[in-house]
């Protein structure tokens, strides 16, 4: 057990830890603080795994833009302040599916690997991963950037809801509706 | 390094994501859920690239990149799609949606917020459906 394992047990922990509150805590903003607790520490894993880029995207795009997101997503949907109870469903097919699918794939991975011990590679830096993304990877790297404008153009389309206007009618499936 | 033990984290990680995505009724916590699965892979990723030699070099934190434009991709769809949801009925409960079209006569069924000027214009007009 050398230091790297102590810090990828304890980054691992925390999680873990983390997640659990994501998935169980009844207070929907809370919820979204935990996954940035659980964020973190996942790409605390990744710079112990040297994966330096990696890091500093997951820190930028995961807990500077998604979950801002989804906190907006909150706050935009009116969710009660303080603890609610009608966040879950009843739960035990979703606990016997979940921790069958998170023990099982754990048995595997343990199964595969057991308490072998491999050395570090040299670690990602942005040179070494740029000249892999724009040497080997260029072409999904470019379907990637047309996949993103796909996906803003969608998101735009399905949030105004003057776009899809019908001639017959004059009205959108959106706008029937008294904007709230 | 033993890579049994951030294998291990993203097999739990993602057994926590599979839980949150069939327990939660709300949209936005079920959004979160697939957040946890998405970085479950990708620490699975970036863990194979340290034990797998491949004939190039950090494929496995290439593609974890590619993966986090993926996911972001797609919490905007995603959150699109969550507010026009709330916008139609008032509330983000994922077994309220209906599955099917709904006919012209029927009426809304009462949800959180809102619930008569909803009705109102749903029974008015021939063409409300859904």
């Amino acid at each position: 057990m050398t230091g790297v394992d102590a810090l990828l047990l304890a980054l691992g922990a925390v999680a873990v830890g983390a997640g659990v509150l994501v998935v169980a805590t009844r207070h929907l903003v809370r919820a979204g603080l935990y996954l940035v607790v659980c964020l973190v520490a996942v790409a605390g894993m990744y710079l112990v795994l040297t994966a330096e880029l990696v890091t500093w995207v997951q820190v930028l795009i995961y807990v500077g833009a998604v979950v801002v997101l989804l906190l907006f997503a909150v706050m935009l949907t009116r969710a009660p302040i303080g603890a609610s109870d009608d966040l879950d469903r009843p739960g035990w097919p979703a606990t016997l599916i979940g921790g069958g699918v998170g023990l099982g794939l754990a048995a595997l991975l343990v199964d595969a690997y057991g308490w072998t011990r491999v050395e570090l590679p040299q670690a990602g830096t942005a040179e070494r991963i740029g000249e892999q993304v724009f040497g080997a990877w260029v072409l999904p790297f470019e379907l990637l950037s047309v996949l993103l404008l796909a996906a803003l153009v969608g998101a735009i389309v399905l949030s105004r809801p003057d776009i899809g206007r019908s001639p017959a009618t004059g009205t959108s499936d959106g706008e029937r509706r008294p904007a709230r | 390094m033993r890579p049994v033990i951030p294998y291990v984290t993203a097999a739990l990680l993602f057994g926590l994501g599979v839980y949150g995505v069939l327990r939660r009724r709300n949209a936005v916590l079920v959004l979160m859920a697939v957040e946890l699965m998405l970085n479950a892979v990708n620490l699975i990723l970036v863990t194979a690239d340290t034990t797998a030699k491949a004939l190039l070099p950090h494929g496995g934190q290439v593609f974890a990149l590619f993966v986090i434009v993926l996911a972001a991709a797609e919490v905007g769809v995603g959150l699109a799609i969550v507010l026009q949801l709330y916008r139609m009925r008032a509330s983000i409960a994922i077994d309220e949606v209906p599955l099917t079209e709904r006919r012209a006569d029927e009426p809304v069924p009462a949800v959180a917020g809102a619930v008569g000027e909803v009705t109102a214009t749903e029974v008015a007009g021939p063409e409300g459906k859904r």
